[in-house]
């Protein structure tokens, strides 16, 4: 067999191990939802959050016992979606008009109710495998498990659904950031300072768009990556902020050290 | 574990008179009487609230109670009527409420609701939905709900509240202090028992059964063992005549899940075909096994739109039958449509045409009522308060599009605080939008502010709401994260609140 022949097959090879390791399908033909921002949408294998799949996103900072951030960021999603949406929670302090304010539709989405942890993921599981849903969204206090997020994440697969977790501590001290679970991509979004003060009040600074530091935790078949972003828009999508959109590409987008991963 | 609804109807038979004579009834406030006869002379056979309030009563002399009582007005008895009249509520109750629904003549209906409570969220809604339909119908009605049939009929009628629920097991001591005309026995025994000395059922608890036995027989004894559960006493509900019912019996008694679930597929392709024929799609459903012990075990699942698809309504069923206790064994399965609508053809055709569509996910929503409860599941629609916490209201989650959203201009917490938590702030002028607060022990410095969006109490719904003003700041820290907090009073009497997080 002469070299090029040989090199042939191995990518080939290598290109199928990687299909696999996406979800059964050429990484190519996965259905996508890109984020409309390069760099992002550039970190992902897929081009975009990848549909047929679990992603997982929790809050930074204090704010993880809240998720109000990684709410926003969820809406963001849903925003770019069209069709009905499940969001099942446990506790009862989601204030749904916030969710117009990042463009979710107030007539498509089903709140659930679930009483406890357990109940969300079965409630999470059953719609995830139901075809014709814009999104499944669940709201889960504590830990999620290896097998119970394996099966979320096989039900998704089958039906091509796109299920989110958002993850709330059950305490404090609970790390959802290292906990192993089947997802395909794990995001931390952690409000910072936000940009220039607004002029239009003399004796207060007034309030400018809202900055995240979105960092991608995990990803199959990807590298963890942070990047700065402006909050969604009143149509959900992600902007560049103004002094990074002048910097190089390569300096805000720096790899995480193994250590925050 | 069995759970049983009695409703008890104090003034059944002037209620439904009320109700068929309908413009030429007497007004509520006016005394109401039935009369029959008795030999040669015509006594009052019911009364309504307002005669008794005169201090008539059933049994009294019909001339007697018109001496007393000069405006009432008495309408002749007939107690084939208000049977057939009860049988006829039985069977709207059974097609509300309970597959396992039947009379309980004079003036009674118990509801075996085992396997129907979670439809309706807890016990307690369910009771008071019915008290409150029933009402509405014109129908006085005071409702219990307990272990067993006895328990129930005795504390629905002779109990302190109109609505009471007995928790599992506590059935015995919930009746201990009802009288003894509760067991339900012949007048004869209430009164032997009541010269003895018995005035309560705990008296009657206290006396070995045997002695009793002798002196009024084997009822009593019967009576009381039906009231705790050790003896079961069967309910024989009613059929509604134009409902589609298929039945299945087996030749062994089935015990095993599958087995049941055989059953079930068997049944539902029989329905299927009864629902496709009159066009028809089933909106609930009710499995009834019948057991070897004469037991009968019911489950009830729920649908939000018609449907007649096999798969969606095995599913629903199969879902339920952990709540099944076979017993010895189940001989025969019963499977009733108690409320079909007729399946219009658009919902059909939405099986064709592959687009998202609301309508696609009835399957699915029913699927998460069965098992979570109809109300868990809601969406938000929008209502014009400025009130952060009355800006929506649920509504159910398959109801057309409202169309409306909320203004995206006023920015909206994620998060809500209820109720909001007071915060301790340092401002450095009075009157500006604090530098500092700590909230749940932390401090936190503020960096921005955006505000003051004032929002004024909405006088017309309370009298207190009159004064209350609060003005909203969105701040943020010198971290970044971003909060809602308010201000209310002003000067030294400023209070503020912590009320959500963006």
């Amino acid at each position: 067999m002469n070299e090029g022949r040989r090199q042939e097959l191995l990518d080939d090879l290598k290109a199928q191990i990687r299909a696999r390791e996406l979800g059964m399908r050429p990484a190519g033909l996965l259905p996508t939802l890109p984020f409309g921002l390069a760099d992002v949408d550039a970190a992902l294998p897929t081009g975009g959050l990848a549909l047929g799949a679990v992603h997982e996103v929790i809050g930074g900072g204090l704010d993880a016992a809240f998720g109000a951030t990684a709410t926003l960021f969820i809406g963001g999603v849903l925003a770019r979606t069209a069709g009905p949406v499940i969001w099942a929670f446990s506790r009862r302090d989601l204030f749904a008009p916030a969710l117009a304010n990042v463009g979710v539709d107030p007539d498509r989405v089903i709140y659930v109710e679930a009483g406890d942890a357990k109940t969300v993921l079965l409630v999470v599981e059953e719609a995830v495998r139901h075809v014709g849903l814009a999104a499944v969204v669940g709201e889960i206090e504590g830990a999620v498990g290896l097998t119970a997020s394996r099966r979320l994440q096989l039900a998704a697969e089958t039906s091509g659904g796109l299920g989110l977790l958002l993850r709330r501590p059950r305490r404090l001290a609970h790390d959802m950031a290292v906990e192993p679970t089947a997802a395909r991509t794990r995001w931390r979004v952690t409000p910072v300072l936000s940009g220039p003060a607004l002029a239009w009040s003399p004796s207060t600074p007034g309030l400018a768009r809202a900055q995240w530091r979105l960092e991608l935790l995990r990803c199959r078949g990807g590298e963890p990556r942070t990047f700065e972003v402006e909050a969604c828009d009143e149509t959900g999508r992600l902007g560049v902020p103004a002094d990074v959109a002048d910097r190089s590409a390569a300096s805000d987008a720096t790899p995480l050290r193994a250590a925050n991963g | 574990m069995r759970r049983v609804v009695s409703a008890y109807l104090p003034t059944w038979p002037t209620d439904r008179l009320r109700r068929t004579l309908r413009h030429s009834a007497p007004p509520t406030d006016r005394p109401f009487a039935t009369a029959l006869h008795d030999g040669r002379r015509r006594i009052v056979a019911a009364v309504d609230m307002a005669a008794r309030a005169e201090g008539l009563a059933p049994g009294m002399a019909l001339a007697h109670a018109r001496m007393l009582v000069p405006e009432l007005v008495v309408e002749d008895a007939d107690p084939a009527a208000d049977l057939a009249g009860l049988h006829r509520l039985a069977v709207w109750c059974q097609r509300l409420y309970s597959p396992l629904t039947s009379s309980d003549p004079p003036d009674g209906i118990w509801l075996d609701v085992s396997g129907a409570t979670h439809l309706w969220g807890s016990e307690k809604t369910l009771l008071v939905d019915l008290r409150d339909r029933l009402g509405r119908a014109g129908l006085r009605a005071r409702v219990a709900l307990a272990d067993t049939p006895g328990a129930a009929h005795g504390i629905a009628r002779h109990g302190r509240e109109p609505i009471a629920v007995v928790a599992t097991g506590d059935s015995l001591a919930a009746t201990r202090g009802l009288p003894v005309v509760a067991l339900r026995l012949p007048p004869d025994v209430v009164s032997g028992l009541r010269r003895l000395g018995f005035e309560t059922i705990a008296d009657l608890m206290k006396v070995p059964r045997s002695n009793l036995a002798l002196r009024f027989g084997s009822d009593l004894g019967r009576r009381l063992d039906q009231l705790s559960g050790l003896m079961f006493e069967t309910l024989d509900p009613v059929m509604a005549p134009e409902a589609i019912m298929r039945r299945v019996p087996f030749v062994e008694p089935i015990s095993t899940a599958d087995a049941i679930k055989v059953g079930i597929e068997r049944l539902v392709g029989l329905v299927r075909d009864d629902l496709d024929r009159r066009g028809l799609g089933a909106r609930r459903l009710d499995l009834i096994c019948e057991r070897v012990d004469g037991e009968k075990q019911a489950v009830r699942a729920g649908m939000a739109r018609p449907s007649r698809d096999p798969k969606h309504l095995i599913r629903l069923l199969e879902q339920q039958v952990e709540r099944i206790d076979p017993g010895y064994g189940i001989e025969a399965m019963v499977l009733a449509v108690p409320l079909a609508d007729p399946l219009r053809p658009e919902i059909i055709g939405s099986m064709v045409h592959r687009e998202p569509d609301v309508r696609d996910v009835a399957a699915l929503v029913d699927t998460l009522s069965n098992r979570l409860g109809a109300e868990k599941l809601f969406r938000a629609a929008p209502v014009e308060s400025d009130i952060p916490d009355r800006s929506w209201r649920s509504v159910p989650p398959l109801s057309p599009p409202t169309g409306v959203s909320w203004p995206v201009d006023l920015l909206r917490p994620s998060r809500l605080l209820a109720p909001p938590e007071m915060i301790e702030t340092t401002a450095l002028l009075p009157d500006h939008p604090p530098a500092m607060f700590s909230w749940r022990g932390d401090r936190y410095r503020i960096g921005r502010v955006d505000g003051p969006e004032r929002i004024f109490g909405e006088w017309w719904r309370a009298d207190r709401e009159v004064w209350t003003v609060r003005d909203y700041f969105a701040i943020e820290d010198e971290l970044g994260a971003r909060y809602w907090i308010f201000r209310t009073g002003i000067d030294n009497a400023a209070r503020w609140f912590m009320h959500g997080l963006f």
